[in-house]
């Protein structure tokens, strides 16, 4: 799709939610037929504020709530873009999307490829992942190398406003099932985003921070953990390269491939469990490329091998922070571990994503 | 609530009869040919059940939208979907209605109106109510059908799709063929005696009705009543149609011996047979040409004849195109 002719606003700093919420109103200012479902995406709440007054602006029959049933509305929202609509499927939580598992991935995600290529799909099943204050075993499962498995699918996770609402406007003109998945503790970060219209391509990553001695590759909310983590490394003169690995299908496997023939070093931060997991994938991909390249064991910073638990006791226990990803870096390069990198920050209440959250959800 | 008015005009009923000889022969061609192992598929066949194909296509026009599962031969081609490619991709031929990506369980015809037939129970039920939201929010006149066996109406999206449907009371006919049986499993099983399918529909506000599936002509009066009821406005429809598989589940064969259901209720069902059923009713009126007939089964078996041949002698898709279409 060539870029549109809208009206350019000015860029400004906004949230990653206001961000997502100017890409609903950018597509839906373009495209008359873009439609979005989903439970709660019209309410006073406003979706997280991701979708706040879209429905006045936009119409109700456009910006529409929905029947509690994921399984079926799936199957909908995709005959929905087979008859030629755009559509949203929204979900406030990713464990309420996986009841629609059948519609995405055994139907969706073969329609193109099963009718031997005669079907545009532009279906994109947006969730979000919810973390802390007590989100428990079935409000926070992060389970992104699921979809990524699957071939037909595209996978987005980006990590800043930028291309959050890059990406989201490009996965809505993609014409392929594309799941877009955001972390609950991105949606307060503030960022510079452009006005108007933009792409951000899926399958590139990005470079969040220019370094030469080792890669850290990140997904959605431990790209911020990474930074940190890098902050913290420059202070001991060690020059972290970050990889914002924002697609996780198509996976920008030349990124990562050419930050570890430089660097020599790998460690990968995802918000998931380990075990057949996308951090797996992405070492994977560095071991397949940079084999000869590499000059110590790649390693994995994700959750324990247990589900989330809901105590706020038991969150420093169970979150990895930018401390863990500090001793994996200091692990891979040699350097005398630290027992302080494990300290659990005492001002700041690790349940919470800001100081200004007071829940509930 | 529908008080369909009986078709009995000749034309109509020739082409019911000449649609269910068509299917019925097309089928067989592919049973008798199976085991030459060059159609390398599953097969769900629908000798037997070509009454409510028939009946329910013969009320429809070419722009409206037809979906199915995996039993969708019948489907396809009533609805007038493409005979060569079929075959074609029954052999797995590039000159497939899917390019040789889909097989029998995986048929489609966007030109014929067949928008897709997936072998998962009842997941083209909510696809097809998709269809509909879009057609009515860009105020299209036409009208989707899915077609699904009684099974499927235990799945849970069943229920969600009639639910959605009703609320934005969309233009679709839901069309139920009870056969009976879920591969081997009986009705007994699986649903309680007293329940009927109508009912789930009709305590969402739907219209309902029940008929004979086996009668084409009843089949085709009450689908056009049907059909100007949702076309005009009025909201969704559920339609269940009784008929019987008369061959195995999946593949060629027969399958009565090995005792899921009895030969005597096989051959209840056979007498009810829905082709034998429209030439008493052309008959009884008077209008069972012997010559007409034997020239449209002679253009029919030439038809089929050279389909195969098409199928037999296309292409196989090449493997450097295996990654092809993965993405639109």
């Amino acid at each position: 799709m060539s870029t549109p002719d809208i009206p350019s606003s000015a860029g400004r700093e906004m949230t990653y939610a206001e961000a997502i919420r100017d890409a609903f109103a950018v597509a839906l200012e373009i495209d008359p037929e873009l439609h979005l479902l989903g439970l709660g995406v019209p309410d006073p709440k406003g979706f997280f504020g991701t979708t706040s007054n879209l429905g006045h602006d936009y119409g109700f029959d456009r910006v529409l709530d929905m029947p509690c049933a994921e399984a079926g509305m799936t199957g909908v929202a995709l005959g929905s873009a087979l008859g030629g609509l755009p559509t949203v499927i929204n979900h406030q939580r990713l464990d309420f999307a996986l009841l629609g598992i059948d519609a995405l991935c055994t139907q969706a995600a073969k329609w193109s490829y099963m009718f031997g290529g005669q079907t545009r799909l532009p279906l994109v099943i947006r969730a979000i992942i919810g973390r802390g204050w007590g989100q428990g075993p079935q409000h926070s499962q992060s389970l992104h190398s699921w979809f990524a498995h699957i071939p037909g699918l595209k996978v987005v996770m980006p990590s800043t406003p930028h291309d959050a609402k890059g990406m989201l406007i490009a996965a809505i003109e993609d014409g392929n099932p594309v799941v877009f998945l955001e972390h609950r503790w991105l949606h307060h970060l503030k960022g510079f985003v452009p006005g108007g219209h933009y792409n951000v391509p899926i399958g590139s990553a990005r470079l969040a921070r220019y370094g030469e001695h080792i890669t850290i590759a990140a997904i959605s909310y431990m790209v911020i953990e990474a930074l940190d983590a890098a902050e913290q490394l420059a202070k001991e003169g060690v020059s972290v390269e970050v990889i914002d690995v924002r697609s996780l299908r198509p996976l920008d496997r030349d990124m990562v491939s050419n930050s570890v023939a430089k660097t020599g070093h790998l460690v990968v931060a995802d918000g998931a469990w380990a075990a057949a997991g996308m951090a797996a994938e992405i070492i994977t991909a560095a071991i397949e490329t940079s084999f000869s390249s590499l000059r110590s064991a790649p390693s994995r910073v994700c959750f324990p091998d247990c589900p989330t638990p809901t105590s706020p006791a038991l969150a420093a226990a169970f979150y990895p922070r930018s401390g863990h990803i500090v001793a994996a870096v200091r692990n891979a390069l040699h350097m005398p571990p630290n027992a302080s990198d494990f300290n659990i920050p005492t001002n700041v209440e690790l349940d919470k994503p800001n100081p200004a959250f007071t829940g509930p959800f | 609530m529908f008080k369909p008015k009986t078709i009995t005009d000749s034309e109509s009923l020739w082409t019911l009869w000449r649609q269910m000889t068509r299917i019925r022969k097309i089928e067989e061609a592919i049973a008798e040919r199976y085991s030459s192992q060059k159609m390398r598929c599953p097969v769900h066949l629908s000798i037997g059940q070509e009454g409510v194909a028939a009946g329910v296509a013969a009320a429809l026009i070419p722009e409206d939208q037809v979906m199915s599962g995996h039993r969708s031969h019948a489907h396809y081609l009533a609805k007038g979907g493409n005979l060569p490619a079929m075959l074609a991709e029954i052999h797995g031929r590039v000159t497939g209605c899917c390019k040789g990506r889909g097989g029998s369980m995986h048929l489609i015809d966007q030109a014929a109106g067949f928008v897709g037939a997936v072998p998962i129970v009842a997941s083209t039920i909510p696809i097809s109510v998709g269809l509909a939201f879009a057609d009515r929010r860009k105020n299209k006149k036409r009208v989707t059908v899915a077609f699904f066996g009684e099974a499927a109406t235990e799945e849970g999206v069943f229920a969600e799709s009639l639910n959605f449907a009703a609320l934005h009371s969309l233009p679709i006919v839901f069309v139920c063929e009870n056969n009976l049986y879920s591969v081997y499993s009986p009705m007994s099983v699986r649903q309680p005696r007293e329940r009927s399918r109508i009912g789930i529909a009709a305590v969402h506000g739907i219209g309902v009705a029940e008929c004979d599936g086996n009668n084409a002509q009843a089949v085709q009066s009450l689908m056009s009543e049907v059909v100007n009821y949702v076309r005009g406005g009025s909201g969704p429809a559920f339609l269940e149609f009784s008929t019987y598989r008369w061959r195995e589940h999946c593949g060629p064969g027969f399958d009565n011996h090995i005792g899921y259901r009895t030969e005597d209720e096989a051959a209840e069902w056979l007498k009810r047979d829905p082709i034998l059923r429209i030439e008493e009713q052309m008959e009884a009126n008077g209008f069972g040409d012997q010559m007409r007939r034997s020239t449209i089964i002679k253009n029919i078996n030439d038809e089929i004849a050279s389909a195969f041949e098409h199928a037999l002698n296309s292409p196989f898709p090449k493997t450097k195109d295996l990654m092809d279409y993965v993405y639109a």
